[in-house]
């Protein structure tokens, strides 16, 4: 344990308890250290870690059916139910194609919002550009996918503009949840761009331009590579935070069943934890997989 | 790069574009919370105040805004406390295992909230055999706003160096005065953008919310939740749904206000670079 400052004698004699405890800490950097930690880390450990590690154990168990409680009897029935059920692989691949499809319309959208801001924009304009970005960022995400849900209603705001083009609203569907989960995560995926892209040295651009480079050999040589580990930082969220959704397919979804719909049916209605805590170790270990498997690119670095 | 004028002009034409795909669908809502038609058809015909009458005189809607104060009020003073102590020992002292609580402290909001949702369920019913209430709410919500006082209280830590504190204590002052009387002052504005931020994130909290609240309980959103599907409730929903927006972009903007950190210094979750680490949100939800 390196410690900040060495320990003083007491400026004066304690004469109170609370002067005596004021001194022992002046004395000990590592009482105060202990002191500041304690609180926070106990209640990070106790309430957020062994909930997770709870979770982990609760998948291994069952329920009983006639009381409808957890028993405590060990089993991979439910583990080997979600990963070989029909239903769950069906469930688990549509939640997938969903993450990737918002995925990568964010970063089609991010990307030219990310370059103006950064490379295009003067100074002045960058920052009001970053707070409307940020802003809606804290709405409400119910409130985003409720709003969505106002857009794609019959007779609604997409019909009406659709209409002259001869384009209709999808309705409450698979499709509404890829545009409102593309629409509530965008601002996770123009963040990193755009720091991605303020990193691009200038020189840089201009030595490829001065070398007789177009500009689309410049973006595709020079500031691509420059710019992956933050493309991935920005899907890592998107990815992520679509895998776990389950309100936006309930909202607008329709009959859309996602991952994040079984795990809620399981904790209410049907009354399954253990069975929930087993499809609900999908989608960690899917974002497992692509961390393990992006770390090298530096993005781990970028979020 | 030379980008021809025209190469920039239509850069700035889908910027345009893009902003207002981001802001319509909001403004729709605020909009609908004023058109006199049930079913909200586009175009708005006429407008009313009827809906902002109805939802002010719905008792559930009074209750449910009660709840969420409530919930929102404690959660963020218990993420004040912690936040602030895990800020300064993080920030103040180097010791075995501090990346780990580093990384501890963003997790709760970097996992999708169903995780952080049913995990806490799970311990709450099954572990523990804790019924669901609105105490076990402020626990989950606590959880995760603590990370965005203590962004805000760590980043400003790394501005203002600890000479002062010693300085302080040179000069006598016990630990407990040093800390009301100087350490204090130097971090209320960061306390008070991260409280803000902390009572925004719980208000409009939804995913976490709905696997730890008791039967018959309600806040904001698991109202607007359960009565989005019931047609003659629609036109409330709207509104309640404009309350959602403004009671959590005002903190925001007053938080960014406060904390000159940086532009995103307001935390977007676990976005950010360079010195100042931040992690969300928002969950999402």
């Amino acid at each position: 344990m390196t410690l900040e400052t060495e320990p003083r004698p007491a400026p004066a004699p304690p004469r109170t308890g609370h002067r005596r405890v004021s001194a022992a800490l002046h004395r000990s950097p590592r009482l105060r250290l202990a002191g500041l930690l304690t609180a926070p880390a106990a209640w990070l450990v106790l309430v957020y870690i062994a909930a997770l590690a709870a979770l982990l154990i609760t998948a291994l168990w069952t329920v009983d059916t006639f009381t409808g409680k957890v028993s405590t009897t060990w089993t991979l029935d439910n583990i080997l139910t979600v990963t070989t059920d029909p239903v769950y692989q069906a469930i688990t691949l549509r939640t997938l194609r969903i993450a990737v499809v918002v995925t990568l319309i964010d970063m089609v959208i991010a990307l030219p919002i990310a370059f103006f801001i950064a490379k295009v924009a003067d100074k002045r304009w960058e920052k009001l550009l970053i707070v409307a970005v940020l802003m809606p960022l804290w709405a409400s995400y119910l409130v985003k996918a409720y709003a969505w849900r106002n857009v794609l209603a019959e007779g609604g705001l997409l019909e009406w503009l659709g209409a002259p083009v001869g384009l209709n609203s999808p309705g409450y569907s698979e499709t509404a949840v890829v545009l409102t989960l593309a629409y509530i995560w965008l601002p996770y995926m123009i963040l990193p761009l755009h720091a991605g892209f303020e990193r691009v040295p200038d020189s840089l651009i201009e030595a490829s331009g001065d070398l007789g480079a177009k500009p689309l050999a410049t973006l595709r040589l020079v500031v691509l590579p420059i710019l992956v580990p933050s493309i991935i930082a920005g899907t890592i969220f998107t990815f992520s935070l679509s895998l776990g959704d389950y309100i936006t397919a309930q909202i607008v979804g329709g009959t859309t069943q996602m991952l994040g719909t079984v795990v809620y049916a399981n904790v209410g209605a049907a009354n399954n934890l253990p069975l929930a805590a087993a499809v609900a170790l999908i989608p960690i270990a899917i974002i497992m997989i692509y961390l393990f498997v992006v770390r090298r690119t530096g993005a781990l670095n970028n979020l | 790069m030379k980008l021809s004028r025209s190469a920039k002009t239509i850069l700035g034409v889908i910027t345009g574009l893009i902003l207002l795909f981001i802001y319509l669908p909001l403004l729709l809502v605020v909009v609908n919370s004023f058109n006199a038609d049930r079913t909200f058809g586009w175009p708005p015909r006429s407008f009313t105040l009827e809906w902002w009458g109805r939802a002010v005189a719905s008792e559930g809607v009074r209750d449910a805004l009660a709840t969420s104060v409530q919930v929102a009020v404690i959660s963020t003073i218990i993420s004040l406390i912690l936040g602030t102590l895990l800020a300064l020992a993080l920030q103040r002292y180097s010791f075995f295992g501090r990346d780990v609580i580093n990384l501890l402290v963003i997790l709760p909001i970097a996992l999708p909230g169903i995780v952080t949702g049913i995990a806490l369920n799970n311990l709450f019913t099954t572990v523990l055999g804790v019924p669901l209430s609105l105490w076990t709410v402020i626990v989950a919500h606590a959880t995760f706003c603590m990370v965005t006082v203590f962004n805000n209280a760590i980043a400003r830590l790394r501005r203002v160096n600890g000479s002062l504190e010693e300085a302080s204590a040179d000069l006598g002052a016990g630990v407990f005065t040093t800390f009301v009387l100087v350490t204090l002052p130097q971090l209320r504005s960061a306390l008070l953008a991260g409280g803000l931020l902390a009572f925004a994130l719980s208000f409009d909290e939804i995913i976490v919310t709905t696997f730890t609240i008791g039967a018959g309980q309600q806040t904001l959103p698991v109202w607007i939740l359960s009565n989005l599907f019931r047609p003659n409730q629609a036109p409330v929903v709207n509104v309640v749904a404009v309350i959602l927006i403004v009671v959590s972009i005002v903190p925001i903007w007053l938080a960014q206000r406060l904390s000159s950190d940086s532009v995103a210094g307001t935390g977007a979750p676990g976005i950010g670079r360079g010195k100042i680490k931040k992690a969300k949100v928002p969950s999402a939800p």
